[in-house]
């Protein structure tokens, strides 16, 4: 239900004119789909959709130990980036849980930006306040300075161009542009496997862009299409598949983790990647009828063997999938599980990551 | 998807079930309301023929690319018969809610329950509360 401290982004406007079922999410009021959520899924495959994803924050930090305090904090390795260069990361505890998984963008030679998830945005900063202690940076809260505007699909690029006149960075790369006449992010990442940005703009020209790119034939997607999307291409979702009880390991984000620069929780991680897990995060389709469902039990011969962490019928395979830890030794792909849901067993098959392939299709 | 109607000649239940009854049987399926909520339905998983339905009681699922929802029969019987070209095309359910996507006929086992059922207008007005 809706409360009355949900809030609201810079588009809750736009969102209602156009119909949009609203929903509360991580304490904000958001838009889970306009048309509904096969025309918005298959619209960002085939052509351009927008996202307002506003609700993400954002966190500023700056300083002479910035690049010192992300790499003890953040699991990749920070030093890496390049001004004007992206990079995925968890944020992890010492024990190698995952408190939240973002992205870092280095806007210049001191000052990086981190994009977090709206539900952990201020356990995040919290945490980053406090690690933040010894080190000569400044870790400011600037959520409320960005509205974020996803524009994802293969004619995002020249939409954006034609529309917005701004020329989109590589991939994992961010540039600063101008948009609606003020200072603007133009990031090149995204959370459906297509090709996109990611618009940090100012909240006040956030509406006149909407209608810009609505105008242009940029098809609106609410949050039911961008788990869908991301789904597909096995991105994990925190909350789900990412959380403070499972390690990088066994979630499959072990690239994401360079233990040689010594950041919280990588000795744990290290232990981990050494040793083993226990169990693994798989993706899997199912084999006929059925939709999995988050928390379904996964067994193997009648066992218990795991559990769903996302499921959906997928729009663009047509079929059910999604992604479960399950016991190590069956996270091959190719072996046959069964997924209870609500009581029926259904046959499934542990598939390859991603589940669609964007570029291959 | 069409605008939300309630035909006067079906009765419903305040779980956003319809029923089409015939003398002693009765076509069953959900409301304009119902399907609207759910969005699009990508999956129905039917009762077998010959399963008897309570009253109030769930008697199948229908799903959404996001959400399960359970279909609560309106009225108790024993069914006779699934709406088989929901399998191939359960977007029916979305596009002709109390036509082409109805669920399930049954035999009625307590015709009587029909009474307790509401009118189009009762429905509606139950619906603007």
């Amino acid at each position: 239900m809706t409360t009355a401290a949900a809030r609201r982004t810079s588009l809750f406007q736009q969102h209602q004119d156009l119909g949009a079922k609203l929903v509360p999410f991580a304490g904000w009021e958001m838009p889970v789909t306009y048309e509904g959520i096969r025309e918005e899924h298959s619209a960002v495959r085939r052509h351009v959709g927008m996202f307002d994803v506003s609700h993400m924050g954002e966190v500023e930090v700056e300083g002479p130990g910035a690049l010192a305090f992300l790499q003890r904090v953040l699991s990749n390795d920070v030093a890496k980036i390049a001004i004007g260069g992206a990079q995925y990361s968890c944020l992890c505890q010492e024990d190698g849980g995952v408190l939240d998984d973002l992205f870092v963008y280095r806007l210049g030679g001191d000052r990086y930006l981190v994009v977090t998830n709206a539900a952990n945005h201020e356990a995040d900063l919290a945490w980053l306040g406090r690690q933040s202690r010894g080190f000569d940076v400044i870790v400011r809260d600037v959520a409320d300075r960005y509205a974020m505007l996803a524009v994802q699909g293969p004619h995002a690029r020249q939409v954006l161009t034609s529309a917005l006149g701004i020329e989109l960075p590589p991939r994992f790369h961010v540039s600063h542009v101008r948009v609606g006449r003020r200072p603007a992010l133009a990031c090149g990442t995204g959370y459906t496997g297509e090709d996109g940005a990611e618009l940090l703009i100012d909240p006040e020209v956030a509406a006149p862009i909407w209608s810009e790119l609505l105008d242009a034939g940029v098809v609106p997607c609410g949050l039911g299409a961008r788990d869908t999307l991301r789904l597909e291409v096995c991105y994990p979702l925190h909350g789900n598949e990412l959380t403070p009880e499972r390690n990088p390991i066994e979630a499959g984000l072990g690239w994401c983790c360079k233990e040689a620069t010594g950041f919280v929780g990588s000795e744990a991680i290290a232990r981990a990647r050494a040793e083993g897990t226990a169990e693994k995060l798989v993706a899997f389709e199912i084999e006929g009828q059925g939709i999995p469902r988050e928390g379904n039990p996964v067994l193997h011969g009648g066992e218990p063997a795991g559990a769903v962490t996302s499921g959906t019928f997928s729009p663009s395979l047509e079929l059910g999938a999604g992604m479960a830890y399950v016991r190590s030794d069956l996270a091959e792909v190719g072996t046959e599980v069964e997924i209870d849901v609500r009581g029926k067993h259904r046959a499934a098959r542990i598939a390859s990551k991603p589940l669609y392939d964007a570029k291959r299709s | 998807m069409a605008d939300a109607t309630y035909p006067d000649d079906l009765r419903y239940h305040e779980e956003h079930d319809w029923a089409r009854i015939e003398g002693e049987q009765a076509t069953l399926g959900i409301t304009w309301f119902a399907q609207d909520s759910l969005g699009e339905v990508v999956f129905f998983d039917p009762p077998e023929v010959g399963a008897t339905i309570q009253k109030d009681s769930s008697y199948a699922e229908v799903e959404s690319v996001k959400a399960v929802s359970d279909v609560i029969a309106p009225l108790s019987g024993e069914i006779v018969e699934v709406n088989d070209a929901l399998q191939d095309n359960p977007e029916k359910v979305n596009e002709d809610p109390y036509g082409d996507g109805w669920l399930v006929k049954i035999r009625l086992t307590s015709p009587e329950e029909a009474e307790t059922l509401l009118g189009g207008a009762e429905y509606r007005k139950m619906l603007d509360r």
